[in-house]
């Protein structure tokens, strides 16, 4: 199979800004593709330049064989896209809003019918069709955001930060969903909740600053960026001892870095035969009691932050 | 022109299910009942409210219901333009809905002519309604006008109605917030006001058509009639030119 998209130096300025920096990015036909990033990296200016919602200052790019800056009748009958907080029209009900959308991708009569049923009952809410949008909830507006997605079945569809504004349910519910099209569309989502990439992406392209910082699969990344870690937790520790252990660990030479996410360390080590023994010793001396010490297999998270925030966090 | 016939049928379902045609068409409708009423009783009133002071007034007729009916209209019908094209653009960008349609296979041309022929066919509506009550109240209280000619008049009324349509639209559209769009319309308004005032320049701005229209009502040789026509086609035609060319290259995004 060949490329769905494909970027080749693109580049978005505002003015002096230079919100996308020479991004080249080759997304596989049929791939659920994960766009990383932190708030402001780029993420939604590279949706809206592949979308054709807005042109490149400099390079090119393709999305199912359309160039994008060619503001494309036919590129947008074989996308979709899916705000990260969709705005409809209020005064709509949620049928209407789907044969609506239906209705510009030509798709007429019964067949319209049959889909929007379709993509109604695919994202579950099919009980709420008759109800107007601006009665919507924030979680139903997604489900709806993602219905009109749907509706054209495209060959590629753009999902910027897709549940990011859901409750648990709600995400795990949207991501069932998005799962299940692996492979019969290309899905391009943006995120910068990293455990939800993990969880449903093939591949990974990490952008910090509008520049592309790693593009590769997620097992790719573990073995390439993966460091040792140790988590360790305590319980009721004094925060004077906690940091005094901290900062005795950033100290060694074996320690890539140390975070601290409530009662729960994560060291991460270059070397972990000196670390082995030494780190017992830091927390033995320390006096702040350890009721876990676990060596573990880096998440996404922690290679995201490596890349991301630096070497000092893990 | 993808997308039109969709988006059309969208913008005119919204003018009815958002109550904007309802209430045009209310506003327009009471507008034309009360010109004549207002023709035939203001000369009454203002005898009764002298007193002891002798006021001497001329009958009313139907002329002057003709006139009352082309002024109330020519300030309202622009001002009901302004206050409905002045969102239509700007407010879909601000909520984000213009990106929703236009991810879609749907024209840039399709999304603002679908906007500004649902404008004109609400203002039209309305200008029905309130042509329809005149008449039949001029009729009633004075003599009916020559229905041809009435009709005529109407649809002048409508295209100088439609000129302001086209401004705020590209206000709208070239400035894309609402508020300051609605002041464009305004400060078009009153522009076009003052230079309507101006002997033979009068004539190219839509407030210029009211002499034909009022002329043509009458069953009278409307003065300046095609200068004036053409002039305010033109202002529309360039209008929407504008409107388009601002909108084809703006962007959807942060």
């Amino acid at each position: 199979m060949g490329d769905a998209i494909v970027c080749q130096g693109l580049v978005k300025r505002y003015g002096e800004v230079t919100a996308l920096d020479h991004l080249d990015l080759a997304v596989p036909q049929g791939s659920v593709f994960g766009f990383l990033g932190p708030n402001g990296a780029g993420k939604t200016t590279a949706i809206r330049l592949l979308t054709g919602l807005a042109r490149p200052s400099d390079g090119q790019a393709e999305v199912a064989g359309y160039d994008v800056s060619g503001d494309s009748i036919a590129l947008r009958r074989r996308i979709s896209y899916l705000d990260q907080q969709p705005h409809f029209y209020d005064w709509m009900r949620g049928s209407e809003l789907l044969e609506f959308a239906g209705q510009l991708f030509g798709i007429h009569g019964a067949a319209l019918r049959t889909r929007v049923a379709e993509v109604l009952a695919l994202t579950g809410i099919a009980d709420a069709a008759e109800r107007k949008v601006g009665g919507y909830s924030g979680g139903m507006r997604q489900r709806l955001g993602l219905a009109q997605a749907l509706i054209n079945q495209p060959d590629v569809l753009f999902l910027d930060e897709p549940v990011s504004s859901l409750d648990p349910a709600g995400r795990h519910d949207l991501l069932t969903i998005i799962d299940g099209l692996r492979s019969t569309i290309t899905v391009f989502m943006s995120s910068h909740i990293l455990a939800d990439i993990e969880r449903v992406c093939d591949r990974v392209a990490i952008i910090n600053r509008g520049r592309l910082v790693v593009e590769a699969s997620v097992e790719e990344l573990q073995a390439r960026y993966a460091l040792p870690i140790v988590v360790v937790q305590v319980e009721q520790a004094d925060p004077a001892l906690l940091e005094a252990l901290l900062g005795r660990i950033r100290a060694q030479p074996w320690a890539s870095g140390v975070a601290l996410d409530r009662d729960e360390l994560r060291v991460g080590i270059h070397d972990r035969v000196d670390a082995g023994s030494e780190l017992l010793r830091l927390l033995a001396e320390s006096g702040v009691p350890v009721v876990r010490y676990e060596h573990v297999r880096p998440n996404l998270e922690d290679i995201f932050l490596r890349l991301v925030a630096g070497e000092e966090t893990v | 022109m993808t997308g039109l016939n969709v988006l059309l049928r969208k913008e005119l379902r919204e003018q009815w299910r958002t109550l904007r045609l309802p209430i045009v068409t209310i506003i327009f409708f009471v507008i034309g009942l009360i010109s004549p009423v207002l023709a035939k009783y203001t000369p009454e009133i203002i005898e009764h409210a002298g007193g002891n002071i002798q006021i001497t007034v001329p009958v009313p007729q139907m002329k002057d219901a003709i006139d009352q009916f082309i002024k109330n209209l020519g300030q309202v019908g622009p001002f009901a333009a302004i206050l409905l094209a002045m969102g239509t653009v700007a407010r879909e960008r601000e909520h984000g809905t213009a990106a929703f349609v236009l991810s879609k296979p749907a024209t840039r041309v399709a999304f603002l002519g679908a906007k500004f022929v649902a404008l004109v066919v609400t203002l039209s509506v309305g200008v029905l309604a309130a042509g329809i009550a005149a008449y039949t109240y001029t009729a009633i209280l004075f003599d009916p006008p020559p229905i041809a000619g009435f009709i005529a008049c109407c649809l002048l009324l409508l295209i100088g109605i439609a000129v302001f349509v086209a401004l705020t639209l590209l206000a709208s559209t070239a400035i894309g917030s609402t508020l300051p769009a609605a002041g464009v319309g305004l400060g078009a308004y009153i522009l076009m006001a003052i230079i309507s005032a101006v002997p033979r320049l009068g004539q190219f701005t839509p407030l210029g058509l009211g002499d034909p229209a009022h002329a043509l009502a009458l069953g009278d040789a409307p003065p300046h009639l095609w200068t004036s026509l053409l002039a305010s086609l033109v202002w529309i035609a360039v209008a929407l030119i504008v409107t388009w060319l601002s909108f084809r290259n703006q962007e959807f995004g942060p």
